[in-house]
């Protein structure tokens, strides 16, 4: 079966790509040079204020005219993050891949860590970072960076080890029979071969780290009150100061920011990409993206190429060949290596149990009233988060059916939804709740509204891209045998989308139970909005200072989103997999 | 013969079950290469052709024996090999030049003598012009030159060919091979000998000059012989034709003695099996044993197989199996290269559609060991159902996984086919098949 991408938005390429016709060559090259100047302008002005003395609350302005800079440092932690989620998933995967002993327990722990509500970490982390870098507002900020990393990095971990893990063996027999070398393997075959899979799977990694960003770049701690001047902070200040025309500014930049990373980044990587794609014959409708066509004509950029990137490639890979050629072939590990393996394996097992230990010895001292607290959050958390997976699917499948089924209203409906679908939920949490308490809806039913805002996205598209796949032979087939109405949707429409559904469920379920931290409590105006929940008790106790309620709520939601995995998503993957996979 | 490049000494690959049962995928093999021959190692599908090319190569280990270049064994040494693989193993992201440039890359060797190789390997197998291209912008046999070049472009000593043309289209392929041979005989390859690993009998006894046959389950040397024609040779020549109807002879009737055409071969003994093995069955589908049985019916039961694959342009790779499936069944025997229709095989061409799955039940009950066991089973049990890793139990002791799933699927395929039982895919288990009419099965065998 194809996959199928979800077609991105196109709103701007009719006007931009009349523009490199103005000057055939030397725009581009205009362009390049302001972009470097630009980046060194920001270096100072960052290196300024991170390095500066550490502010805890910074005053953040309402100026629209201070918009820019706070897009900009949101965007830079972003950045910072994502290049560093990079690099540690392609050591992780690629370690996972090729240590056989590692990868028994790395991959479990992968998609135990994919569960782990990353919001909760977020005192510990600040609180250590804060210690780590004393008196400077670099500490701060790296806490941010770390907490958005924690949330992007695993999907593509596990997406460059199953890249790893799907070479085609011949291909592999041919790097092995020439004598490539480990880093030639690496940049001539298993990291192209990852890049589409690394590629789709940032772009959903960047997305939620805007919305972990805006949650944390404001946020109390018992008396203390951490503000990083950045998008999320703008927008909740003006939300708090009930400022309606800031928070248009503030939400109109957000979404500027977004078109615009996916027009100069997302769209050219992709269209770049295509060069990776694993297919024998060329696809008809390639992507294409006017930003790279530009950036390929800039002269400036093809001199670097050829002046430095090249002659600097060329000479790793002699030296690396030469390396490779002086190794005999098969050499067998020195007991050396094997006993400091071992000795790095014990280590780290010994310090695991003491942690398992510390931890057990901590939530012990937990009080009944508080275990009591555990256990009707969790039920309440559940209802909650499924009721939001149940509203979302009841709007989501008929109007993603009826999207997938047209193409005309595809055509609309669909750039309209990316964008909606972009804007980081957690930046229209105070919008929302201004109006909920405008309207005077309390936090209980209100929490329901942000965790939908959250996740009713993903179930959207994966329905549009199911009714999309489903052939047209098939309904074709039902039409002549007037299957209507009702069985239609039974016989063909459900049991097509089925497969879609169950992915945009899983996502959206894990997503839910993360952003219940931030839904079911909040800082408003100087009061505590709250409702009961897992969430709020997670919040509350990291406002409180109670680390072992802090900690027993994280481990009691991590179980919850594992268990949930094991015993429902993963069955309805399977029957998805088995049943309802459609097959030529 | 000078001293050979390659000697394989017992060369041996078995597989270690979880119960510590070993599965034999090549028995002990001697194997000398040597230089100025085209060597060509036929046999049917699955039967470790391509381990024993690997093995040779040094891309993987024997399970014992040992493997020496010139003499020196291969762990202290990278020998000077090539491979050309069945799915041409080109990196889709790079052009054709970088793509026969990376091996010279990986030996460390400078931008301009790069280069200049490269263009060379290009040039010589006729893909000038192209050198810019990505290989999803090539055709099949385009891209297998690529594959060519790149081998070529390293010098290596021996050329091996994993089964290069069988992903070709006939008339590609059939070029492709002419190219080959002209590169060869007229010395523009450095190589001093190629290994082709092929399933084509063909296209082995147009191209080597020394043929090597296996036999399965496991692997061993059926034959190996010189194929005493000067090349260019015509596939119509009565020597020709001789020589494809004796590797024809050793491949369909594995327990006779042959002996090949041409007096300077080699014979092989035939190496009795020296215990009772489990039956395997053929991987052939109910469908495809039918239809040959009709096409037989046709034309006087009785038929020469060579004429009978080259009529219906089949490979013996897909035919030997239908073959041996028609045969184990009782349908059919096999006499000197002739398949000729049994009575009970006259009986089944001539049924209706469910009087054919009453014959096929008869027959497979009587012949095929596992039916049968599964139908004992079904029968004694109170509740007539077993789950299904009961099948893969009881074959997981006799092959290696691979061929399990392959055993189990053709099992499946036959048991459906004939009622024997029924199966139900959300328990995941056998059931008894109730006959009370035809229409309460399903009709096709899941695939």
């Amino acid at each position: 079966m194809k996959t199928r991408e979800t077609p991105r938005p196109n709103l701007l390429r009719p006007l931009w790509s009349v523009l490199p016709r103005l000057s055939v060559s030397r725009l581009p090259d205009l362009l390049m040079f302001s972009a470097a100047l630009a980046l060194f302008y920001g270096t100072v002005v960052v290196g300024k204020t991170w390095l500066g003395p550490f502010t805890p609350s910074v005053e953040i302005s309402r100026s629209p005219f201070a918009l820019p800079i706070y897009a900009g440092y949101s965007l830079l932690r972003i950045t910072v993050a994502y290049v560093l989620s990079l690099l540690f998933a392609l050591v992780y995967g690629y370690i996972a891949a090729y240590n056989s002993r590692a990868e028994k327990f790395m991959i479990p722990l992968l998609d135990v860590l994919q569960s782990i509500p990353v919001l909760s970490f977020l005192p510990g982390v600040m609180l250590a970072m804060v210690a780590l870098f004393p008196g400077r507002q670099l500490g701060v900020e790296a806490g941010a960076i770390l907490l958005i990393f924690t949330g992007q990095v695993w999907n593509m971990a596990f997406s460059f080890y199953a890249s790893l893990k799907s070479i085609p063996r011949e291909m592999r027999e041919a790097a092995k029979i020439y004598g490539f070398s480990k880093w030639q393997r690496f940049v001539q075959m298993e990291l192209p071969y990852g890049t589409i899979g690394l590629v789709w799977n940032s772009m959903m990694s960047v997305a939620g780290g805007w919305f972990f960003l805006m949650a944390c770049e404001m946020f109390v701690l018992g008396e203390r009150d951490f503000r990083l001047p950045g998008l999320g902070s703008y927008l909740q200040t003006a939300a708090s100061a009930g400022d309606t025309s800031s928070l248009l500014w503030g939400l109109a930049t957000m979404i500027a920011v977004i078109v615009l990373l996916d027009q100069v980044v997302w769209r050219p990587v992709i269209a770049w990409a295509e060069k990776f794609k694993f297919e024998q014959v060329e696809s008809a409708d390639a992507p294409e993206s006017w930003f790279l066509n530009w950036v390929r004509h800039s002269r400036g950029l093809r001199r670097i190429q050829k002046k430095v990137v090249r002659p600097v490639g060329e000479s790793v890979m002699a030296h690396f060949a030469r390396q490779h050629a002086r190794v005999a072939p098969p050499a067998r590990s020195k007991p050396v290596v094997v006993w400091t393996g071992r000795l790095l394996g014990a280590t780290v097992l010994l310090l695991v149990m003491y942690a398992v230990v510390r931890v057990v010895g901590m939530i012990s001292t937990l009080r009944i009233m508080e275990l009591r607290e555990l256990g009707w959050g969790l039920i309440a958390t559940f209802l909650r988060v499924n009721l939001a997976l149940m509203i979302g699917a009841a709007w989501t499948i008929p109007a993603g059916v009826a999207i997938g089924l047209s193409p005309r209203l595809a055509r609309i409906a669909q750039p309209l939804a990316q964008i909606a679908a972009s804007v980081p939920a957690t930046a229209l949490f105070p919008v929302v709740l201004l109006l909920l308490i405008r309207i005077g809806g309390g936090l209980g039913m209100g929490s329901i509204v942000l965790l939908l805002l959250g996740t009713q996205w993903y179930i959207l598209f994966n329905v549009i891209a199911g009714a999309i796949a489903i052939p047209s032979d098939l309904k074709e087939a039902a039409s002549i045998f007037g299957i209507d109405g009702w069985i239609r949707w039974r016989k063909l429409i459900l049991p097509g989308i089925f497969p879609y559904l169950v992915t945009g469920l899983v996502t959206a379920s894990g997503g839910a139970w993360n952003a219940s931290i931030v839904a079911e409590y909040f800082h408003f105006k100087g009061h505590i909005y709250f409702t009961p929940g897992l969430g709020s008790t997670i919040s509350h106790a990291t406002d409180s200072g109670n680390s072992q309620l802090l900690l027993a709520a994280t481990i009691l939601m991590a179980a919850a989103v594992v268990t949930v995995n094991r015993l429902v998503w993963r069955r309805m993957y399977a029957l998805a997999e088995s049943r309802y996979k459609m097959e030529g | 013969m000078t001293d050979p490049i390659i000697q394989a000494r017992a060369v041996e690959k078995f597989y270690v079950q979880p119960g510590g049962k070993q599965i034999e995928v090549i028995a002990p093999i001697d194997l000398d290469v040597a230089g100025g021959q085209i060597i060509a190692l036929l046999g049917p599908s699955g039967c470790g052709k391509s381990t024993l090319l690997r093995i040779l190569s040094g891309l993987s280990q024997p399970s014992s024996g040992s493997v020496l270049w010139h003499g020196k064994p291969l762990a202290q040494q990278q020998p000077s090999a090539a491979i050309v693989f069945q799915s041409f193993a080109l990196f889709p992201w790079l052009t054709v030049l970088e793509n026969v440039e990376a091996p010279l890359e990986a030996h460390g060797m400078g931008a301009v003598e790069r280069r200049k190789r490269a263009l060379k390997a290009v040039d010589t197998v006729g893909l000038d012009g192209f050198e810019t291209a990505y290989p999803k912008e090539l055709s099949g046999g385009m891209k297998q030159r690529v594959g060519f070049a790149r081998a070529l472009a390293v010098e290596p000593e021996v050329l091996f060919m994993d089964e290069p043309f069988s992903a070709l289209d006939v008339l590609t392929a059939e070029s492709l091979r002419n190219e080959l041979l002209e590169l060869w005989l007229s010395k523009k390859m450095s190589s001093s000998a190629i290994f082709l690993v092929t399933h084509n009998i063909e296209e082995a006894v147009l191209l080597a000059d020394r043929v090597i046959v296996l036999g399965k389950n496991p692997a061993r040397v059926r034959a190996d012989f010189q194929v005493d024609i000067p090349q260019w040779r015509d596939r119509k020549a009565a020597r020709f034709v001789e020589y494809v109807d004796y590797v024809y002879r050793v491949m369909t009737e594995p327990e006779a003695d042959h002996v090949p055409p041409g007096s300077v071969a080699t014979t092989i003994p035939t190496i009795k099996a020296t215990r009772q093995k489990y039956q395997m069955l053929p991987h052939a589908r109910v469908g495809g044993i039918t239809g040959l049985l009709e096409l037989l019916a046709d034309r006087g039961d009785r038929e020469d197989i060579y004429r009978l694959s080259d009529q219906l342009v089949m490979d013996v790779e897909d035919l030997l199996p239908i073959l041996e499936g028609c045969v184990l069944l009782g349908f059919a025997t096999l006499k000197e290269g002739d398949v000729e229709t049994t009575p009970d095989g006259k009986r089944f061409a001539e049924a209706d559609i469910q009087d054919r799955k009453n014959l096929f039940r008869e027959a497979a009950l009587k012949h095929v060991v596992i039916l049968l066991q599964i139908d004992n089973i079904l029968h004694a049990k109170s509740d007539h159902s077993i789950p299904e890793e009961f099948f893969h139990d009881i074959l997981d002791d006799h092959f290696s996984e691979d061929e399990v799933e392959r055993q189990f699927s053709t099992a499946m395929n036959w048991g459906r086919y004939a009622e024997i039982f029924d199966y139900d895919p959300e328990t995941h288990r056998l059931l008894l098949a109730e006959h009370l009419d035809g229409n309460s099965h399903p009709a096709a065998a899941r695939p």
